[in-house]
């Protein structure tokens, strides 16, 4: 007995059996079956593939090239300022030598940030079993990998000479030269780079069964061709599902550790120098928080939009989105508590240095910043107290988006007000961006969108596979028994 | 005519508890070379059929050794041995600042050992089936169970498989030849 449960804990199948047989029609009434539904409307396993692959092979409208066309002149507008910055040099931004990092590493550690929702959905929900992930996880690790490659963006033009940025990978050359491995700046390059890496392969392999459904659910020849060619050549045999099964585990919980350690790394860059209001052990935590806490703001802000248009509210439930704005408040308040936190300590700490450059923080040159950070992510998320406010789309909506500048303002205010008043007075300066700089954020805005709008017409949107697995009456009832009564 | 070849025997589902009991009987008849085409992965079915536990764990296992064992030789002998470069006094390798790169290498080289395993696992990409043809056959990635008994199988007969799929209740028993 004790070796048949170790072989079904590993197979991944029996924690699933055991927490929730009850999804199926089973005789003992359990709570599982009093919870809200997880897909509204009742649909059969096959209307669910008509659903998500009627989308892929629906005609598109005006009105999507239109949006598409937007969104990609927007993100042409941000290579075009990426162009001049490169063209021209550095100095075409406002950066200067006291704030050395200005907008740019904002934008990347907002948008690293950003990811780690997608993260967190597909893979740390995934250990705990939330089935609701289901209709969520696959746009969310979409978002993660868009989100990522824009991230990816920045640093390498803040090299200045992007033609050179593989010089921040070890490779043998004839300087002989390596990198400092002792420097967290290298760390994130392995950080982020892995990160990309890990998620796209994720993402690729939950994927494949859902373009083997397409491919047999699409009409068109090119498209046939595209979706046979990516699907691999996947027939759903279950002897494949059994190894697949092994390794979506298996990348989950690599991808949970990886997720948490890709900002803390970040918040390294930050946290291992000797600069106050940088130099704190809050900051992993902190960090790592916040990034779930504004990644799930945008995933919110997308969703809302996309199940509006693409006609999935049986899918993405209220009860989804729900949840989702839970997880918003309670990560609101956690990086609520790291702001007090780190003000509490700049005043035990008696460093004067520190104390000063907090009270700056909030009362100084940059107290606009500071203030909008706090009422955007402290503030706005406690309307979620309420359970009316949780359900309320339009409100869900205008949170996101407070919830989305709020957390710019974090990266910001934390990278500005660190540097520009530093240990010589005679160096104090300000920072305002040029248009370039505001430029290349926008494009990347549009960047993201655009491949957001892509992935939405031409991939599934929802992890059909998944989701039929958790429909009610998909899987077998009792199965355990059946063995034992032979 | 004369030289078509049985290739397998087919019989669709619709109910996963009858696939699931179906599944204990091929089993239990003796039957190997069969496969089970589902939609979705339907939890203890591969127990059913007898399926042997992937090795895939332990080809993960390799790739993360590999990964951690590249990232300490990587620092250690660039740093340490290649070019010693004195960076404000710092060692020249050890291992708490290697943390973070052997910790990444660890995970990159585990996904993509696991990546690469999967597909090796499953045989695939592989374009082509036998049983690409048959309408049943393409629903399985749909909302059909189907379950096929090769003719490789050593117990294979036109006669008695097909009406052992008929007694286990499978729908629409069929023959497939190429």
């Amino acid at each position: 007995m004790s070796v048949e449960t170790v072989t079904q804990t590993a197979n991944g199948s029996s924690p699933e059996h055991l927490t929730s047989a009850s999804y199926q029609n089973n005789p003992y009434p359990v709570p599982d079956s009093q919870r809200e539904p997880l897909v509204l409307g009742n649909p059969s396993i096959h209307d669910v593939t008509e659903k998500i692959a009627g989308i892929v092979e629906g005609k598109t409208n005006l009105k999507y090239w239109l949006a598409v066309l937007i969104c990609a002149s927007i993100a042409g507008l941000g290579f075009g300022a990426i162009g001049e910055t490169v063209t021209t040099g550095i100095g075409v931004w406002g950066s200067n030598n006291t704030i050395g990092w200005a907008w740019d590493i904002t934008n990347f550690v907002f948008w690293i940030g950003i990811g780690h929702a997608g993260t967190l959905i597909s893979a740390i929900l995934y250990l705990f079993r939330q089935k609701w992930r289901t209709a969520i996880n696959r746009s969310a690790e979409a978002m993660t990998i868009f989100a990522v490659m824009c991230a990816g963006i920045f640093p390498v033009i803040h090299t200045g000479r992007p033609w050179f940025a593989y010089w921040l990978t070890p490779y043998p050359n004839q300087m002989q030269l390596w990198v400092n491995f002792r420097s967290p700046l290298v760390w994130d390059v392995f950080a982020v780079s892995t990160y990309l890496t890990v998620s796209a392969l994720f993402w690729f392999i939950g994927l494949v069964p859902d373009l083997a459904t397409i491919r047999n659910y699409v009409k068109g020849k090119t498209a046939k061709s595209l979706y046979t060619f990516f699907s691999f050549g996947w027939t759903g045999s279950m002897r494949a599902w059994h190894h697949y099964e092994i390794a979506y585990m298996i990348l989950a919980g690599l991808s949970t550790p990886l997720v948490l350690s890709v900002h803390t790394i970040v918040s390294m860059d930050f946290a291992t120098s000797v600069l106050p209001g940088w130099h704190t052990t809050i900051f992993p935590p902190y960090f790592v928080a916040g990034a779930i806490f504004s990644g799930f703001a945008m995933v919110m802000t997308l969703l809302v939009i996309a199940r509006e248009i693409l006609g999935l509210k049986d899918y993405i439930t209220l009860k989804h989105l729900e949840n989702m704005n839970k997880i918003i408040l309670a990560t609101g308040m956690m990086v609520g508590y790291a702001y007090s936190m780190e003000f509490f300590i700049a005043w035990y700490s008696g460093n004067e240095y520190e104390r000063t450059v907090f009270i700056n923080r909030a009362f100084g040159e940059y107290w606009w910043a500071y203030w909008s950070m706090l009422s955007c992510n402290v503030l706005s998320p406690q309307i979620y107290w309420f359970k009316k406010a949780r359900r309320n789309i339009p409100l869900m909506f205008v949170i996101s988006i407070f919830v989305n500048i709020g957390m710019w303002f974090e990266r910001f205010t934390i990278i500005s007000t660190s540097l520009h008043h530093d240990f010589l007075p005679s160096s104090w300066s300000y920072y305002t961006p040029t248009m370039v700089e505001v430029g290349i954020f926008v494009g990347t805005i549009g960047l993201f969108l655009t491949l957001f709008l892509l992935f939405s017409k031409y991939l599934p949107v929802i992890a059909i596979s998944e989701i039929k697995g958790i429909m009610p009456g998909s899987q077998p009832v009792h199965h355990h028994d059946e063995e034992h009564h032979h | 005519m004369s030289d078509s070849k049985n290739i397998a025997v087919l019989g669709n589902f619709k109910d996963p508890n009858k696939i699931m009991h179906a599944a204990n009987k091929v089993r239990e008849s003796g039957y190997t070379d069969f496969d089970i085409y589902t939609p979705y992965p339907i939890h203890g079915l591969d127990k059913a059929m007898g399926v042997k536990r992937t090795i895939l764990p332990y080809i993960s296992f390799g790739g993360a050794m590999f990964g951690l064992g590249n990232a300490v030789f990587l620092m250690w002998w660039t740093g340490a041995v290649d070019y010693k470069l004195n960076i404000g006094g710092k060692p020249f390798f050890s291992v708490q600042f290697g943390i973070p790169i052997m910790f990444e290498l660890t995970v990159l080289l585990t996904a993509l050992a696991t990546f690469v395993a999967l597909w090796a696992l499953c045989g695939l990409p592989k374009w082509y089936s036998d049983l690409q043809d048959d309408a049943g056959f393409n629903s399985a990635v749909d909302d059909t169970f189907v379950l096929s008994i090769f003719a490789t199988d050593q117990r294979f007969s036109l006669e008695t498989t097909t009406k052992f799929m008929n007694e286990i209740g499978a729908d629409d028993v069929r023959l497939i030849e190429a």
